[in-house]
């Protein structure tokens, strides 16, 4: 099979990836199409810092800035965080335990594109009507009083991209309880594909509350229901309560694989075993717990009552200790280590002063009467900024740093690397660090403006100033990511050197079935086992070579997200009186259950990669490695 | 010598060990069945004599987690080997959906 050697026309190439099953390609997928919609919330954002650079600026009309404030949270966190982050997971993870593939690579694809066309979906907004202006919090009183579909948008838009994001998490759940290879057990995972299993768990626990409560603005806004209507005896606050019971789970989700990305550039660039790898794991789990029962601390000024604040205010603290201790044990990782600053390190180092300052601003508003004074100014902004720039975003940077060459088989430039992270680290501290102080001095967060009378001017123009420099630091990424991929250098199975785990040991990109063999694993780190054994092959195999079963690509899963994404406009301009809109409804309803019945009932029994296959393919491997090595004898270092 | 057919050589204490365990499995189901059937017949009492709704409620409710939790152990094999990630991940579940429902009585509906 030398099928992945080839070179492929355009228009194949883009059929194989809208029919492909293979978890990388997924990967590369979710990582390009969040990525874009990375670019499009940081659009979002410059517009937000210009509008608020001076006093009374008209650069964006109130109105537009409620959509252009809503987007920019909306995109980031469900359309570029979160798929970013399941673009390692899935890059990474199933190397990391042996495995194939995940356990379902139907269910991969499918998840892929429910969240495409979701984003999709919602960012059509813009083109239709108008966006959702209510806040990615999407508050009830403010939602069911929005006029326009923007609301609509984001409710049918999310339940779409939702199902796909819940499928994932399901999707590694099994995968990493089921396809672990031999020798793999629980205490010998890497800590990237434990912060993944847990994060899938809390995708699994925490997504139905919020798709009850999308179900609930759905009906109340577009079949005239009065979930939240408090006028006719609903109540406003369980939308609030829903969201968070989701929201704060979410945010988890979103830090935890970013400790797993962290915690693998520790030890690797460390070249020490973890520091507390058992206490790492358990800290992760622990905090995945505790993240269920925090919820309310966003709505301790609601009047919940001094005891359920008082409760939840606990309750929040307690989840700084698990974290403080993550944090104790990656600072004893570079303790000591042989320590090497490539760019990925770098981020990782920047991270920690920067999450724990995100950190300690959480702990002060979790002390709930302090909390009336900070709660909605710009100090919540910092806040959160904090630990998501810099946590989550910091994490993807360093992630596509050291991921990009398993990915994609090539290196990304040490040199640009650092001249990005300069910018986005100093930008992101100009940007947010002073946002504390203006939240101290009494600005309230989602305004539009403020006066030259209020004393904000030059703490505005300075965060906007910091703004400007993070644009430029992603900009020279995207200029990196360009030469990278015209230059096309490739680079061997373990290109920094150090690797830790599997998915160093085998090529990069890998072959599409992974491991010819299954490999055996014989301690936590394998991969460097084997490397101080002196084994030249980086594994010692658990089977011998064989037939590998392979599953088919299928076209059926973009057919069923695409039915999903035609029906949600029937549901949505039904409610106009449209006489088109039922059929619409129905029509995108038939073709996503017709997808389903031919699914169910075509057998797909996949293909068999022959053992002679394996052999040729491996050659190929060697021949060229051999290259490869030769290359760099020749000329390079 | 027949290579297809599978004979299976069990030793005498082997052979005694197994039926000890059935017979032992088959004890816990005939008396979570037992069970089954006097909870059931105290939910009927508790309404047949008429008290107070504040009290049938909750008793039944109970009777009902009593049964659900028999019913996975004895007949649905969470007793078994191999199933404790299952119980894991329901009993986290379980705990999550328990911690939002109480909070939801306490403090939005009470
Ligand atoms: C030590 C751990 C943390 C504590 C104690 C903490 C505490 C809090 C509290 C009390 C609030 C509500 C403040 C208010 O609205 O008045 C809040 C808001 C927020 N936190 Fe944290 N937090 C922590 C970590 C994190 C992490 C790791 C993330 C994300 C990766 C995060 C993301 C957010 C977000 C997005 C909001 C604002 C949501 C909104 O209103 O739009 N926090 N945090
Ligand atoms: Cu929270």
């Amino acid at each position: 099979m030398s099928s992945n050697s080839q070179k492929k026309g355009f228009g194949a190439t883009i059929w194989d990836y809208m029919t492909t099953v293979d978890h990388k390609k997924i990967a590369i997928l979710y990582l390009i199409s969040g990525g874009f919609f990375f670019l499009v919330g940081g659009v979002e954002a410059m517009m937000i810092r210009i509008q608020l650079m001076k006093a009374g600026n008209d650069f964006l009309s109130a109105g537009t800035y409620n959509e252009v404030l809503t987007m920019h949270g909306t995109t980031m966190i469900f359309l570029a965080a979160m798929p970013i982050l399941l673009a390692f997971m899935n890059a990474v993870s199933p190397l990391q335990i042996g495995a194939r593939d995940v356990a379902f690579p139907f269910l991969n694809s499918l998840g892929f594109w429910l969240f495409f066309f979701g984003g999709v979906f919602l960012n059509l907004s813009w083109f239709l009507g108008g966006a959702p202006d209510a806040g990615w919090t999407n508050y009830a009183s403010l939602a069911l009083a929005s006029e326009g579909h923007g609301i609509d948008f984001y409710s049918l838009g999310l339940t779409i991209s939702g199902f796909g994001t819940l499928i994932a998490g399901i999707n590694f759940l099994v995968t990493i309880i089921n396809m672990r290879a031999p020798g793999m057990t629980y205490m010998r995972m890497p800590l990237f594909t434990w912060t993944t299993f847990v994060a899938s768990a809390l995708i699994l626990l925490a997504f139905p509350p919020l798709t009850v409560g999308i179900f609930f603005m759905v009906f109340d806004r577009l079949f005239g229901a009065n979930f939240f209507d408090v006028t006719m005896g609903g109540n406003t606050i369980i939308w609030e309560h829903f969201f968070w019971i989701f929201g704060h789970p979410e945010v988890y989700i979103l830090i935890l694989p970013a400790f797993g990305i962290f915690s693998e550039i520790f030890a690797i660039f460390s070249r020490k075993r973890l520091f507390g790898y058992t206490a790492l794991v358990f800290a992760t789990i622990l905090i995945g717990f505790y993240g269920f029962m925090v919820w309310a601390h966003h709505m301790f000024t609601v009047g919940l009552g001094p005891t359920a604040n008082a409760v939840f205010a606990l309750a929040t603290m307690i989840i700084a200790v698990p974290t403080g201790i993550k944090i104790f044990n990656w600072l004893l990782t570079i303790w000591g280590g042989n320590i090497s600053f490539t760019v990925p390190m770098i981020y990782a180092v920047a991270f920690i002063p920067s999450f724990v300052a995100g950190g300690v601003t959480g702990v002060m508003q979790a002390i709930a009467p302090l909390d009336y004074q900070l709660h909605d100014s710009y100090f919540i902004v910092a806040h959160f900024h904090y630990v998501i720039v810099g946590g989550v975003v910091l994490a993807i940077l360093a992630g596509t740093h050291l991921y990009w060459p398993k990915m994609f088989g090539t290196m990304l430039s040490e040199k640009l690397g650092k001249w990005t992270f300069w910018f986005f680290f100093i930008g992101f501290h100009l940007t947010f660090f002073i946002q504390h102080f203006l939240g101290l001095m009494g600005m309230p967060r989602r305004v539009y403006t403020f006066g030259a009378d209020q004393g904000w001017d030059l703490f505005n123009a300075i965060s906007s100033a910091g703004a400007l420099l993070m644009a430029i630091g992603v900009i020279i990424l995207l200029v990196n990511v360009v030469m990278t991929v015209v230059k096309g250098e490739r680079v061997g199975n373990d290109p920094w050197g150090d690797g830790r785990t599997l998915e160093w040991a085998i090529p990069s990109p890998p072959p599409f079935y992974n491991f010819a063999q299954t490999p055996l694993v014989r301690g936590l780190d394998p991969y460097w086992i084997e490397k101080m054994e002196g084994n030249k092959e980086g594994m010692v195999y658990a089977e011998p070579l064989g037939d590998i079963h392979m599953p088919n690509g299928s076209f059926i899963p973009f057919v069923i997200s695409l039915g999903m994404f035609i029906a949600a406009f029937g549901a949505m301009y039904h409610m106009d009186g449209h006489v088109w809109a039922l059929p619409v409804l129905i029509g995108g309803l038939a073709i996503t259950f017709g997808s389903m019945l031919v699914r169910s009932l075509k057998d797909d029994l996949g293909f068999h990669i022959s053992k002679e296959e394996l052999i040729a393919d491996n050659e190929r491997i060697q021949r060229e490695a051999r290259a490869l090595e030769g290359g760099k004898k020749g000329g390079l270092k | 010598m027949a290579h297809d057919t599978h004979d299976i050589h069990r030793s005498r204490a082997e052979f005694e060990f197994i039926k000890r365990k059935r017979a032992t499995e088959m004890r816990g189901q005939l008396t979570s069945f037992a069970m089954m059937i006097f909870l059931t017949l105290i939910a009927f009492t508790v309404v047949a004599a008429d008290f107070s709704n504040y009290l049938i409620v909750p008793i039944i409710l109970l009777l009902a987690a009593i049964q659900v939790v028999l019913q996975l152990y004895n007949f649905m094999h969470m007793s078994n080997k191999g199933h404790g990630m299952m119980a894991f991940f329901m009993f986290s579940g379980i705990f999550v959906a328990f911690t939002i429902v109480l909070t939801m009585v306490t403090i939005v509906w009470w």
